[in-house]
């Protein structure tokens, strides 16, 4: 008995469903994070990979002469935005779903 | 099909451009107002569109508007040109108007007394477009040459072609000697023919004139109608340069079009060179479009947050996107001040790019 339960919980095991962050972020220019407005239960990890991609991006575009004050990344049910902050960034993170409307930030 | 006539203003100030696109849309003929803010772009339009009138600054960096001027005289003949410069210098006026344009305004005038400069232009928009010699329109020059011909007069024919002059001299209906862009005789006879339009005179004739031309002018002229004919029907396929040429050609027309400032399309890595219009600094840019995809697809997948639709950035001079296409990545710049979908549009310049 004790066998099959230890078969079983196995397929009863949920699925790892993460939910899409949403919030805002500032991070350091070394890719800490200062401030959080985003759920304490979303992993601190991811949250600190998007801000060293982010602050990866504005590092490379002005290594390319392209100095970015903004930069968006787009996707199918996420919109991240993020600007600088004298090395750092400040991070928007903006679900996307059918129903509602993208949020617009004021232009620069 | 859209009759209306196309009308080209090329200024390289921003907001000029724009007061003028909403004067000259308020034309009676409601014309097609297309804006290029550099030479290069404008000559890449006329040549991609039927341009009926080209409105042109003369202060522009790089190629200034009597440079401008000087090609379109040479390359575009029929087509009319204004020039609305802000240089209340009479020097510029004469030196516009030794080029050929049809009219010369400055700005101050134009904006002070606009309803008269609107009826001026729509006096040229109105003037025939057939191929013509000004004063016989419709008439090729070998129908005017055979014309002196046949009625047996002895004249000089002048004939003008934007900076291009040439003369024929015809006596007691022969035709004797002909003169144009440092060629004599018949090979000048045959340059001559070929062109399409221009102004002609009479001027007295020059009965003294050395005879250069024996053979008789419609046997001259059947032999320019074969040579015209072959060339507007070549039998050799366009070379490889050409073909790079007209497809250059047709990405600055469409980004002229569209508003956009550039266009980087960057294949795999190790899969040939990047290809770039409107921008001169490929392969850092390059790098970098690679890299940000790079950085948002593996973003996107640590968080499950769907496929990368695309990557935006703005700095102070310019809004980029970067878009993918096939096995290419593309950057397109847009003005720090343009609007609407920008996406949207990036997707049509990027999609017709390989078109």
């Amino acid at each position: 008995m004790g066998f099959l339960k230890n078969i079983f919980s196995l397929f009863r095991r949920r699925a790892d469903v993460q939910q899409l962050p949403t919030g805002t972020v500032t991070v350091d220019r070394h890719g800490h994070i200062v401030t959080s407005t985003v759920s304490s239960a979303y992993p601190n990890s991811l949250l600190q990979t998007i801000g060293r991609d982010v602050l990866e991006l504005f590092r490379e575009a002005r290594g390319a002469e392209m100095p970015l004050a903004e930069v968006s990344l787009h996707f199918g049910s996420l919109r991240i935005t993020a600007r600088e902050l004298r090395g750092g960034a400040i991070i928007f993170l903006f679900p996307q779903t059918a129903l509602l409307p993208t949020p617009t930030i004021p232009r620069l | 099909m859209d009759k209306r006539q196309k009308i080209l203003i090329l200024d390289d100030d921003a907001d000029w451009l724009t007061l003028c696109r909403e004067l000259l849309s308020d034309l009676p003929s409601a014309p097609e107002i297309l804006t290029a803010n550099n030479a290069k772009r404008a000559l890449a339009l006329i040549e991609t569109e039927p341009v009926r009138l080209l409105i042109c600054d003369l202060k522009m960096p790089r190629i200034d508007g009597l440079q401008m001027l000087a090609i379109v005289r040479r390359r575009f003949p029929e087509l009319r040109t204004v020039v609305l410069s802000g240089l209340e210098d009479e020097e510029y006026r004469s030196r516009s108007y030794a080029l050929g344009v049809d009219l010369f305004w400055l700005k101050t005038e134009m904006q002070r007394n606009s309803k008269l400069f609107s009826e001026c232009l729509e006096s040229l928009l109105g003037r025939q477009s057939e191929p013509g010699f000004r004063g016989i329109q419709s008439k090729s020059l070998m129908d005017i040459i055979q014309m002196e011909c046949l009625s047996r007069s002895s004249t000089v024919l002048r004939i003008t072609r934007g900076p291009l002059i040439a003369k024929l001299w015809i006596q007691d209906g022969e035709l004797i000697d002909a003169e144009a862009e440092g060629a004599r005789g018949e090979a000048a006879f045959q340059r001559i023919v070929a062109w399409k339009s221009g102004t002609f005179e009479n001027l007295p004739a020059e009965p003294d004139r050395e005879r250069t031309i024996q053979k008789p002018v419609n046997a001259l002229l059947l032999e320019s109608a074969q040579s015209l004919d072959e060339a507007t029907n070549p039998v050799e396929p366009d070379s490889i340069e050409s073909a790079s040429h007209r497809k250059h050609i047709r990405r600055l027309s469409q980004l002229t079009r569209e508003g956009a400032d550039y266009v980087l399309a960057v294949p795999p890595a190790g899969q040939g060179e990047p290809e770039s219009i409107g921008t001169q600094s490929v392969d850092a840019i390059a790098r970098w479009t690679r890299r940000a995809e790079e950085i948002a697809r593996r973003l996107g997948e640590r968080l499950g947050a769907g496929p990368l639709s695309y990557v935006a950035g703005q700095d102070l001079e310019h809004q980029v996107l970067v878009i993918s296409h096939g096995d290419k990545s593309f950057l397109v710049g847009w003005p720090a001040e343009a609007s609407g979908n920008l996406p949207e549009k990036s997707r049509k310049l990027v999609a017709s790019w390989d078109s």
